[in-house]
């Protein structure tokens, strides 16, 4: 395989300031990676020609020393931004033939600092789910496979196609979306680096809405310094978005500083559970001896209410989920069923353009709101969302950032844990807490389990703290020394 | 004024609460920036969020709000400085993001009061229950092909206020008095232009009956989407009537959705109960709380114009009008000003009168607005001015007054042309008397024989004489004179 997909996007880009290489060699070693790699199912929509005309025109710029941020560099985007004139699915049935004629403000923000679009990555339908199983385009398949076992892993999810996309080296970097942990759970799943910043950082403006109150756009890369540098391009105040922040964007690489030393580190009681992966849980601890190395101040803290954030998740998310889906009715884009009536076309339809999982959150997210549930479910909620938030603001009073495991186990296999959706739920019992809270978190890949897979560290800051987050996240990259690579021996 | 049903056992008092959604005076809709305007091509007007396109997100119009507020403080209303949008969840092919977004536990707007001004000059008070902001949803048009419905998104997310009253109005009149009175005050506000015809104003009606005396509310029905004053008082009745029929020949009112159908004057259902919606309001995720500190509110109400109510206590105080005139004066902000220029520095009453019932009659015999009235304000003030300094009568001032508003002339040349100015040189109105006693000897010889009521008649002889023109005051004084045995 081509060399040019090993490297890390900075590098990519230092290597295209230099001239070691031009745009179009880059995006065109991408296109064969994709083509080689395409029983992995990342990708829904490749756009080859559409990468190799905009890698020329790099080029060119690049020649003309008037390059962007990340002029030339090729990357995926989850199926879940609006692309104006390409193919936009959210991995649903129900968006058949949706071709945007506009462009959502993360993915405008990465195209007028000169990227590349290699293609729309594959997900969870509407991003709802942990294991991409439940994508209309069927499931993408993570690159990384248990030690002499041939069965075909999940990659997590929602955003499973673009972690496998990275990981795999089909792009230098992706676009991600995370709720409940779609970026942080498919990253640890797939040993690369998976941020999510602060609700409010990244427009949610012509992304797909799963749930309002929790969808966060941040980026999946090989490295912490490929985050920062992809967030400082994603984020920004966008006035189209009333929940977008109007803050400054710090210069995120620039927080770098391989310096830990005096921050203190919170270690969460709470997240030692009973059903945590031995591996998972040793894992944790070297992560906490590593920063303690790098001259952090390791505190034992209390998120008292952890317990309730994945209930919580499940009435809040669902709610909203089942009110911005509503405008999937057949009228205007997408599929239509035609019926005897109104009533019938809009069964008919959504009946058949939505999935299992799809149709379970609608359900539960109706039920929660419906007259005579709404205080005991959606309020209570709601109220138990601000104790969360609080156990995470006082805690916040005495340490710079927390450590805690990404996932309780490893990537497991495809159809494990379709069945029960108790346990698929299970997987973002850690990543929850965060989205919940609106915090920024970062899965950073820390080592392997007893059978070789992946396996990631999270660590959370507060609320517009992204730069202490990549800060510390930067040491424990260094310190893990992550080297892993699936697709071993394929060359 | 008590309006009472009469019933076969009973008689029974109805009770109204009205509904009124009110289209905000707006550059754009309210959580996008596309334009309002009526009667656009279909569909012309339509962002990609007014049609609820895959992760478009809505932006509060500030100017929306502003409004609502202004509206508020105009309906002496408590100012909510925090309020939240809801999502109403319903699927309708016209409302393109299956939820209309509306204010439901926290309105913009709380509790406030309109002032009815009644036919017979009395005054009411109706209280206000709320008023929220809210998207308007698009049209289905369902008679334009056999088997298919038509959809036209321009109204999708325009800006409505929607005002609800308290149960508190007691008759159809009360009702068409308070859709009267909210309708100016929005209009002095500039806030809704008020065009029941084109939609910018819609009522609801909530009817229920009980008898005279009780004081439990029954159940009410709501007559929807009604499109004028008139015929909102005529639903309210025929509704009320309905409900005393069912009454008294021993059934129960369910509470339902009606609605009203003017050519067969009856209300038929819409949707029962069983079949409500069950909206499932929860507040909307993509719109921040809107938060209101005093100094935004203040700044608002620096500029409310003078409302109608403070203008008709004005009127009444400071021109010595009774409250009907000063009423009927200040319904319209344009009238107003119309009758203030008219009256300024003449006799308020008199204006009153030549606004009210000339200026009234002939802008009504013909259709036309007081803005388009084709007797300015300056010309009737002249007009009124001639009767005063006697260059005409009053009685001539009425034929002059019709020239106006034909030709639209200033009086003075009107008079000036048809040679109206009136004769109050002595001479000309003496030989016009002498002419009249000469061809009338009996008559003359009759009223010396103690006929006083004969004057009248002498007056009028004369006048006639003299094309009418003769002054009213020297005409009499003269003739009495002459007649004098």
């Amino acid at each position: 395989m081509n060399e040019l997909v090993q490297l890390s996007l900075s590098d990519a880009r230092d290597g295209l300031a230099k001239g070691d290489f031009s745009a179009v060699e880059l995006t065109q070693a991408h296109v064969h990676a994709m083509e080689a790699h395409r029983d992995l199912n990342a990708y829904i929509t490749e756009v080859p020609d559409l990468a190799l005309e905009r890698a020329k025109e790099a080029d060119h710029n690049l020649g003309r020393g008037e390059a962007g941020a990340l002029e030339g560099l090729p990357l995926g985007i989850k199926d879940l931004f609006c692309t104006e004139g390409i193919l936009t699915t959210a991995a649903s049935h129900i968006l058949d033939g949706f071709t945007p004629p506009y462009e959502s403000f993360v993915t405008a923000n990465l195209k007028a600092a000169g990227a590349v679009t290699l293609g729309k990555t594959n997900l969870d339908e509407f991003a709802m789910g942990s294991s991409n199983e439940s994508s209309y385009y069927g499931p993408a398949h993570n690159p990384w496979k248990r030690a002499g076992d041939p069965s075909h892993l999940v990659p997590g999810g929602s955003s499973g196609g673009s972690a496998a996309a990275v990981a795999a080296r089909m792009c230098l970097a992706a676009t991600g979306t995370d709720t409940g942990g779609s970026i942080r759970q498919p990253a640890s799943f797939c040993g690369i680096v998976g941020m999510k910043p602060t609700y409010g950082r990244c427009s949610r403006w012509g992304i797909v809405a799963f749930s309002s109150s929790l969808d966060q756009a941040g980026p999946m890369t090989r490295t912490v310094r490929d985050s920062a540098m992809l967030l400082s391009v994603m984020a920004g105040h966008d006035p189209k978005d009333s929940t977008s922040a109007d803050m400054p964007v710090p210069d995120f690489e620039a927080a770098l500083t391989g310096d830990i030393k005096g921050l203190r580190i919170g270690i969460p009681a709470e997240y030692r559970l009973a059903e945590l992966n031995a591996d998972v849980a040793a894992l944790w601890g070297k992560g906490i001896n590593w920063l303690k190395d790098a001259g952090a101040e390791i505190i034992d803290i209390a998120l008292p209410h952890t317990k309730y954030a994945l209930p919580t998740y499940y009435i809040v998310a669902p709610a909203e989920a089942s009110s911005n889906l509503a405008r999937y009715d057949g009228v205007r884009f997408g599929l239509r069923v035609d019926g005897d009536s109104l009533d019938d076309m809009y069964t008919k339809t959504r009946a058949a353009g939505f999935g299992a999982e799809v149709k379970r959150r609608i359900f539960i997210g109706t039920y929660a709101l419906s007259a005579g549930y709404y205080d005991a479910y959606y309020l209570k909620a709601q109220k138990v969302r601000q104790l969360i938030y609080q156990d995470f603001a006082s805690a916040f009073e005495n340490v710079d950032a927390i450590l805690t495991p990404t996932t309780p186990t490893p990537a497991f296999p495809l159809g494990e844990n379709s069945s029960d959706p108790v346990a698929m739920y299970l997987n973002d019992v850690f990543t929850v807490p965060a989205s919940l809270a609106g915090i920024p978190g970062i899965s950073v890949p820390a080592g392997l389990s007893g059978d070789g897979l992946p396996l990631g560290l999270q660590l959370l800051t507060k609320r517009w703290d992204e730069e202490t987050l990549f800060r510390v996240a930067g040491v424990l990259e260094e310190a893990a020394g992550f080297t892993g690579h699936p697709l071993e021996g394929e060359g | 004024m008590t309006f009472l049903i009469k019933g076969e056992t009973e008689t029974w008092e109805v009770v109204i609460g009205l509904e009124v959604h009110a289209q905000v005076i707006s550059n754009a809709k309210l959580f996008s920036g596309a334009p309002t305007d009526f009667g656009a091509d279909p569909n012309s007007q339509v962002s990609f969020v007014d049609a609820g396109m895959p992760g478009m997100l809505p932006v509060i119009n500030e100017v929306a709000v502003e409004q609502a507020v202004r509206t508020g403080l105009g309906l002496k209303a408590q100012i909510n400085k925090r309020s939240v949008f809801a999502r109403k969840n319903y699927f309708y092919a016209d409302l393109p993001q299956g939820y209309q977004i509306s204010q439901f536990e926290l309105p913009i707007v709380g509790e406030g009061t309109i002032v009815l001004d009644m036919p017979d000059g009395t005054s009411r008070e109706v209280g206000i229950e709320r008023l929220h902001l809210e998207q308007d949803a698009g049209k289905s048009i369902h008679d334009l092909h056999p088997s298919k419905t038509f959809i036209d998104l321009n109204r999708s997310g325009v800006a409505l206020m929607e005002v609800v009253s308290k149960p508190d109005m007691r008759s159809p009149d009360e009702a068409g008095a308070y859709l009267r009175k909210l309708r100016s005050i929005m209009r002095y506000l500039g806030t809704c232009d008020g065009n029941m015809d084109e939609g910018s104003m819609r009522c609801d009606a909530n009817v229920s009956v009980r008898p005279v005396g009780a004081t439990e509310l029954r159940t009410r029905c709501e007559v929807k989407n009604v499109n004028s004053v008139r015929f909102v008082m005529q639903a309210i009745e025929h509704e009320a009537r309905r409900h005393v029929d069912i009454y008294e020949s021993g059934g129960e009112i369910h509470q339902e959705t009606r609605q009203y159908d003017p050519n067969k004057g009856e209300t038929r259902q819409m949707r029962s109960k069983e079949f409500a919606h069950d909206y499932r309001y929860f507040p909307d995720p993509d719109l921040l709380p809107l938060v209101f500190d005093d100094e935004y509110i203040a700044k608002i109400k620096a500029t409310l114009p003078e409302l109608p109510d403070e203008k008709k206590e004005r009127f009444m105080a400071d021109y010595g009008l009774t409250a009907y005139d000063a009423g009927v004066l200040v319904v319209e902000k344009e009238t107003s000003a119309y009758y203030e220029d008219v009256a300024k520095g003449r006799d308020p009453k008199a204006a009153a009168n030549w606004v009210i019932t000339n200026l009234f009659g002939a802008l009504n015999k013909q259709g036309i607005s007081i803005t388009n009235s084709p007797v300015s304000a300056n010309n009737l003030g002249k007009l009124i001015d001639l009767i005063t300094d006697d260059t005409i009568s009053g009685r001539i001032a009425k034929d002059v007054f019709e020239v106006m508003v034909d030709e639209g002339k200033d009086p003075e040349t009107i008079v000036e042309e048809k040679g109206l100015k009136q004769i109050t040189d002595t001479g000309p109105i003496e030989a016009a008397i002498e002419q009249v006693m000469a061809d009338n000897p009996g008559k003359v010889e009759e009223y010396r024989g103690g006929k006083d009521k004969l004057i009248g008649w002498f007056v009028g002889q004369v006048m006639k004489q003299t094309g009418g023109k003769a002054n009213p005051g020297m005409l009499n004084e003269l003739l009495r004179k002459k007649l004098a045995p």
